[in-house]
C-alpha cells in the first residue's frame, strides 16, 4: 500500500481531472493508466480538513491518498520550506516511500524535495535539516519528538501545513501513538494551522482512532474506503495431527513447501522470532528443490533484513519466514498467499496480516492458517470464523499514561523555557490526554522537577526550576542532551549485536537475557545458521560457524501476544457445541475425551480440575483470560494459597489456563476466585513481583527516571533492572504513592499483568466454579505440563523442602549422630519475636 | 526465634537467624560485612541511583539483634562501610541511629578491605580482636580459633528440581566464615574453588533464614 506503484486504479470514468494535481504528474499518471480510487479522491477534496482520518484496507492506496494533497498544493513549482510531515511508526518505512515518491516526482519534473529523518540518517544529513527542511520530511514519531526538543523548532516547522500519519492503527495501540499526539499538540502551537491526516487500516473501532488524531476539542472526521472482497481463507489439515504443544509447527513442513512450490510469492508469518528462526531452519532441512526462501525478523542486522527486502521486490524470492517486523506497509511485490503459522491470537492483526497477499485491491486475499498444536486447532477454526464474520477485536485504550507525558514536559523544557498554564491547555490538545486534570498534569511537573519525594535527597532528580518570572527551565542546560538520548516509548529488551569472531560481520542480535544464559560452547540459531557462542566481548556476543549441530533452542523472544477476548469468547462457544464436524478428527475426539473424563470449561463458569501428578498437587483454572492475564491470575492465586498454608511451589500459564502445583492439594478452590481478594492481592503481594517491576522499569524509563543511555555508554540490562528493582522496592516500603508507583498500577490493569481481564473473567463466571477432583491428569491438561516459562515461587514450600533436605542431608551425612548435645541457647526461651 | 547452636574451637556460639553470630558467654555480637552507605557509592560512582534506605534497614536489623540478644560488645568483622570515608556521609539520621545503639555497649570496629582507615563514629577501631579462645579479624588467614567475614559465602541446593539459594556461615575445626549482614550484597557460592579451597573437607554450613539450619558445606 506503500507504493504508488501498487495502487491499481479500477473506477474508470471517474472525474479525477476536478482535482488540481500539477498537469505533468497528470500525465504521468495517465501515462500509467492509473485511475484514482473515490476515497482518494474524496480524501483530496476534503484537503482543507483540519483533521482527517482514512481507514482503507491493505492495497487501497492509502499512502498515495494522504500524500496527493500535498502535491496539489505543492505543485510543479512550490516555495522553498516544510510543507508536509509524513510520520510512520516503521523507518523502513519512511525509507520506501520517498524511493517511491521520488519516482513520480523526479519523473513529472516536479521541483519538490522529499527527505527521511530517522535514526538512521547521519548526524550531518539532520543537522542540515533543521536549517534547511525540505518540502516534504519523512520520519518516526521518535525522530519527531526529538525534532520538537530543540531549540530552534518554530524556525524548523515554521510553514508546515501538513501532517500525514501513516499505519495510525499500528501507533494507536501503544505509548508510541501517545507521544505523537503530545508532539502533534506541540507542533500545533507552532503552526496554528497545522492540517492532520491519518491513514488506518481496517479496525474495529475507527472512532476510536479519530479521537486519538483530533485535535481537540475539535472532531476528527472519517473517510471509509470499500473494503474490498472477503478473503480467501481456510485452515491447513495434515494426516498427521499437531503436536499436544509448542509452537514449531514442524509436522507442517511439508505442506508449507508443498504451499510455497503452488504459488509465485509466499509470506510465512510466525508469532514470535525464535519460532521463525526455527521453523525457517526446518524449511531449509526439507527443501528438497532448493526453493528461494528467506527470512525477516526484528532481530536480524538491517543489512541482511535490506538484502531480504531488495531480493523480495525484485521477485526473486518464493517465501519468506516473517514475524511482525512485515506486519506493516512495506510494498512487496506480487505476494499471492499468506500463512500463518501458530494462531493468530487476534483477529484484527489476522485480517491485516492476509492483506499482505495480492495487493491488488479489489481480488479477494489468499491465506492459509497452520496450527502449531493442537489447542490451536480450536483457536484457529475460531478465528477463520471470527473473519467470515467480520468481528473484528479491540481492546479500548485508557487515557493516556503519564510516564509519557513525563517525557514531553522534559522535552518541552529542552526546546526552552515553558509556563504550565500553556503546557497543560497545550498537552490537553491532544487526543489521549484530553480527559488529564490539571491536579494531574501538576504531579507530573512535580515529578519531573524533583523526583518526588523518595528522590529528592539526589540533585540527579532535581530536572526543573521555575524562574522568579513562573516559567519552567531545565536546571542545568547541560542535562537536554541527556533527556534527548532518553526520547522514546519502545521497551525493546536489551539486545546484544552478533558478530562473527575475527571479522565483525554483524549477525544481529539477541536478548540480553538469553545471552547471559550461554556458555562458551553453547550453539544457536540466528538468521537460519548455527552458530556457537564464543564469549562476549565489549557488549558484542561473538560466534563462530557451528555446521550440523542441533542447536541450542534460541529464546529471544519477540513479542508475545494473548488471545484477544472476542477469540476466547469464540473459542469457548465452540466447546459448547455436541460435536464439532468443522474440526479435524483427532482435535474433536481430544475434546470428547475430556468432556467425558471431566469437562469442557464454559463462557459462564469457571472450570477448576486438581489431580496429583509428579509428587505433586495439581490445580488447573482454565480462565480464558489471555496469557497475560492468567499468568497474573497465577502470581495472585499462588499468595493466596501461601497465606492459607497449601505451599505452592510454582505455576505455568497459557491463554486459555494457569497451572499451579505445590505441596498440599487444593481442597476448596472456590473462596480462592473471590474477586475482592484477589484485587487486594494485586496491591499487596503481586507489588513485590517480578511482572510489576518489569513494568516499572518500562515506564520509569519513559518518564527519565532510569537512563538507558548514560552519556553515550549504554547501561547493560542488566545493570538497569538491578538498580530499578531496587528502586522499585524502596518506593514500595517508603513511598508507595510515588508517581511512578501510581504509574505502574495503572499499567498493570492491561499490558503485561493485565488485571482487567481477569476482572472480566470474574464478572462472566460470577461465582460459578465448577470443581473436578480427579486422581490423574486430563486431557485439555496434559499440554500445560509441556509448556515453557514455568515460574517458581519461594515460600513456605522452600523452607518444607529446606527442612527436607537439611533432615536428609544431616541423616547420610552422620551429623545427626555425632553432633554434640548443643549448648543451651539464651534465646531457646524467648517468645518468638 | 529460631537459632542454631554450634562449638567452634570450644566456645559456644550461636548462629541467628539474621546472619549474626552470638556468643551468650561473653556477651559477644558478631557481624560481618555490613556495606554500610553502599548505595550512596554507588549513586557518587555514576551508577544505580539507589534511594540510601539501605542502611536504615541493616541497622534496623542489627537493634533486633541487640535487644533480642542482650549483648554488651558488638564487634563489626570489616567492611563496616562500603568506601573508605563513607561513615562520616552516612545521613545524619543513620549516624544518630548508630549513636544509639552504640550507647553502653563495647563497640569495636575490625578493619576491611573497603574500609582500612579509621572511622569517625565512636567505637575502636582495630585490625583484629581475640577474644578467649577465638580471633576475629575480617579476611580468613589460617589461625586456629579464627572468625572472619569478607566472602558473603552462600550455599545453592538442588531440592526436587527446585534451586533453593541461602547465605550461610561456613565452618571446620580451624576457621569460621560469617555471611554478610548488609541489605545490598551479593555473594559467593560456596561450591566455587575459592571456598572449596579454604574449607576442610569435612566442612559444615549453617543457612540463614526463617530457620537456621546445619549441613555439610554444599560442595
Amino acid at each position: 500500500m506503500a507504493s504508488l506503484r501498487c495502487c491499481v486504479f479500477v473506477l474508470h470514468g471517474y472525474l479525477y481531472d476536478m482535482v488540481k494535481l500539477p498537469p505533468s504528474l497528470h500525465g504521468w499518471f495517465d501515462a500509467r493508466g492509473w485511475q484514482m480510487h473515490p476515497h482518494q479522491a474524496e480524501m483530496l477534496a476534503s484537503a482543507q480538513a483540519p483533521a482527517l482520518l482514512l481507514i482503507a484496507p491493505t492495497g487501497g492506496g492509502k499512502t498515495l491518498a494522504g500524500f496527493l494533497p500535498t502535491l496539489a498544493e505543492l505543485g510543479a513549482t512550490p516555495e522553498p520550506g516544510l510543507h508536509t510531515l509524513y510520520v510512520s511508526p516503521l523507518k523502513a518505512l519512511a525509507a520506501d516511500i520517498k524511493r517511491n515518491l521520488r519516482a513520480p516526482i523526479e519523473e513529472a519534473g516536479l521541483a519538490i524535495r522529499v527527505e527521511d529523518r530517522t535514526g538512521d540518517t547521519s548526524a550531518h544529513t539532520k543537522k542540515r535539516q533543521r536549517a534547511d527542511p525540505p518540502h516534504i520530511l519523512l520520519t518516526t514519531p521518535e525522530s519527531l519528538a526529538l525534532l520538537v526538543s530543540y531549540p530552534d523548532a518554530a524556525r524548523t516547522f515554521a510553514g508546515l501545513k501538513r501532517v500525514v500519519v501513516d499505519e495510525i492503527h499500528a501507533l494507536a495501540e501503544s505509548k508510541r501513538g501517545d507521544q505523537l499526539m503530545l508532539a502533534l499538540a506541540r507542533l500545533q502551537t507552532l503552526c496554528p494551522g497545522l492540517r492532520r491526516v491519518g491513514l488506518s487500516a481496517t479496525v474495529d473501532d475507527p472512532d476510536a482512532i479519530a479521537r486519538l488524531l483530533a485535535c481537540h476539542p475539535d472532531p476528527c472526521p472519517v473517510v471509509t474506503a470499500d473494503p474490498g472482497p472477503d478473503p480467501d481463507i481456510s485452515m491447513l489439515v495434515t494426516d498427521t495431527a499437531p503436536p499436544w504443544s509448542g509452537g514449531g509447527a514442524a509436522y507442517s513442513i511439508p505442506a508449507v513447501l508443498d504451499l510455497v512450490q503452488q504459488h509465485k510469492t509466499t509470506l510465512i508469518f510466525h508469532n514470535t522470532r525464535a519460532q521463525a528462526e526455527i521453523f525457517f531452519r526446518n524449511l531449509w532441512l526439507a527443501n528438497h528443490d532448493n526453493l528461494p526462501i528467506g527470512i525477516h525478523h526484528g532481530s536480524l542486522d538491517r543489512d541482511q533484513r535490506e538484502r531480504v527486502e531488495a531480493a523480495m521486490v525484485r521477485g526473486e524470492l518464493r517465501a519468506v519466514v516473517c514475524t511482525g517486523s512485515l506486519d506493516l506497509g512495506i510494498d512487496w511485490g506480487d505476494v499471492d498467499l499468506v500463512i500463518q503459522i501458530g494462531a493468530p491470537k487476534n483477529v484484527k492483526r489476522l485480517v491485516q496480516r492476509i492483506g499482505r497477499a495480492n495487493h491488488r485491491y479489489n481480488a479477494p486475499s489468499k491465506a492459509v492458517l497452520v496450527p502449531a498444536n493442537r489447542f490451536e486447532v480450536v483457536e484457529c477454526v475460531a478465528a477463520l470464523e471470527a473473519v467470515r464474520a467480520h468481528d473484528l477485536d479491540g481492546e479500548p485504550r485508557g487515557p493516556g499514561p503519564r510516564d509519557v507525558l513525563c517525557q514531553h514536559i522534559l522535552i518541552a523544557a529542552c526546546a526552552g523555557p515553558f509556563a504550565a498554564d500553556d503546557l497543560y491547555v497545550e498537552m490537553t490538545a491532544a487526543g489521549p490526554y484530553a480527559g488529564l486534570d490539571r491536579a494531574g498534569f501538576d504531579a507530573c511537573l512535580e515529578f519531573c522537577a524533583t523526583g518526588g519525594y523518595a528522590l529528592r535527597a539526589y540533585d540527579r532528580w532535581q530536572r526543573l526550576r521555575q524562574r522568579p518570572d513562573g516559567m519552567w527551565e531545565l536546571r542545568d542546560p547541560r542535562s537536554a542532551a541527556r533527556i534527548r538520548q532518553n526520547i522514546g516509548t519502545i521497551q525493546d529488551s536489551d539486545k546484544l549485536k552478533v558478530k562473527w569472531r575475527g571479522r565483525g560481520a554483524s549477525l544481529g542480535e539477541i536478548e540480553e537475557g538469553f545471552a547471559a544464559s550461554l556458555t562458551p560452547g553453547d550453539t544457536f540459531l540466528i538468521g537460519g545458521q548455527i552458530v556457537r557462542y564464543e564469549g562476549l566481548r565489549e557488549m558484542v556476543v561473538e560466534v563462530t560457524r557451528d555446521p550440523g549441530r542441533k542447536p541450542k533452542i534460541a529464546t529471544f523472544s519477540g513479542t508475545k501476544f494473548a488471545t484477544s477476548t472476542q477469540l476466547s469468547h469464540r473459542i469457548l462457544r465452540l466447546f459448547q457445541q455436541t460435536d464439532w464436524p468443522e474440526l479435524p478428527h483427532h482435535t474433536a475426539d481430544w475434546l470428547q475425551l475430556q468432556r467425558q473424563v471431566s469437562r469442557l470449561p464454559q463462557n459462564d463458569r469457571l472450570l477448576i480440575e486438581t489431580f496429583p501428578r509428579d509428587g505433586r498437587q495439581q490445580m488447573v483454572a482454565y480462565g480464558f483470560a489471555g496469557r497475560n492475564a492468567q499468568q497474573t491470575l497465577g502470581l495472585l492465586l499462588t499468595k493466596r494459597m501461601e497465606e492459607m498454608g497449601l505451599a505452592p511451589m510454582g505455576f505455568v500459564a497459557t491463554d486459555y489456563a494457569t497451572l499451579i502445583w505445590g505441596l498440599d492439594a487444593v481442597t476448596n478452590p472456590a473462596p480462592l476466585f473471590d474477586l475482592a481478594a484477589l484485587e487486594a492481592g494485586l496491591d499487596q503481594w503481586l507489588a513485590g513481583n517480578a511482572v510489576m517491576k518489569r513494568t516499572f522499569r518500562a515506564s520509569a524509563t519513559i518518564a527519565g527516571l532510569i537512563e538507558r543511555n548514560m552519556g553515550g555508554q549504554r547501561k547493560t540490562g542488566r545493570q538497569a533492572t538491578m538498580s530499578s528493582d531496587i528502586l522499585y522496592d524502596t518506593l514500595l516500603k517508603y513511598d508507595p504513592d510515588h508517581l511512578m508507583m501510581q504509574v505502574t498500577r495503572e499499567e498493570a490493569m492491561r499490558g503485561l499483568v493485565d488485571f482487567d481481564r481477569i476482572r472480566e473473567m470474574a464478572q462472566r463466571v460470577g461465582g460459578r466454579i465448577d470443581h473436578v477432583a480427579l486422581d490423574r491428569v486430563t486431557p485439555l491438561a496434559a499440554p500445560l505440563f509441556l509448556e515453557h516459562g514455568r515460574i517458581p515461587v519461594n515460600g513456605s514450600a522452600e523452607e518444607r523442602l529446606l527442612e527436607e533436605e537439611v533432615t536428609r542431608l544431616m541423616s547420610e551425612s552422620g551429623l545427626a549422630q555425632i553432633e554434640t548435645a548443643p549448648s543451651p541457647s539464651p534465646l531457646a526461651a524467648k517468645p518468638p519475636l | 526465634m529460631n537459632t542454631c547452636p554450634l562449638t567452634f574451637s570450644g566456645a559456644q556460639l550461636v548462629a541467628l537467624p539474621s546472619g549474626a553470630l552470638h556468643w551468650p558467654d561473653q556477651a559477644l555480637l558478631v557481624v560481618s560485612d555490613l556495606h554500610l552507605g553502599k548505595a550512596a557509592r554507588v549513586a557518587r560512582w555514576g551508577g544505580a541511583q539507589l534511594p540510601p534506605y539501605e542502611t536504615r534497614e541493616t541497622l534496623d536489623k542489627l537493634a533486633t539483634d541487640l535487644e533480642v540478644t542482650a549483648a554488651r560488645h558488638v564487634v563489626c568483622l570489616g567492611d563496616s562501610f562500603d568506601a573508605q570515608g563513607m561513615d562520616a556521609e552516612l545521613p545524619q539520621v543513620d549516624q544518630d541511629t548508630l549513636t544509639r545503639l552504640q550507647a553502653g555497649i563495647t563497640w569495636t570496629w575490625i578493619e576491611g578491605n573497603h574500609d582500612p582507615g579509621p572511622v569517625s563514629l565512636g567505637g575502636a577501631h582495630l585490625a583484629e580482636l581475640r577474644v578467649g579462645e577465638l580471633v576475629l579479624r575480617h579476611i580468613a588467614s589460617g589461625d586456629v580459633g579464627e572468625v572472619s567475614g569478607h566472602y558473603h559465602p552462600k550455599a545453592r541446593l538442588h531440592v526436587r528440581g527446585k534451586l533453593i539459594t541461602r547465605p550461610c556461615f561456613l565452618f571446620d575445626r580451624t576457621r569460621l566464615i560469617m555471611p554478610a549482614y548488609g541489605t545490598y550484597t551479593g555473594g559467593l557460592a560456596t561450591n566455587s574453588q575459592t571456598l572449596c579451597t579454604l574449607m576442610d573437607p569435612d566442612a559444615q554450613a549453617i543457612l540463614i533464614g526463617p530457620r537456621p539450619s546445619r549441613i555439610p558445606m554444599p560442595r
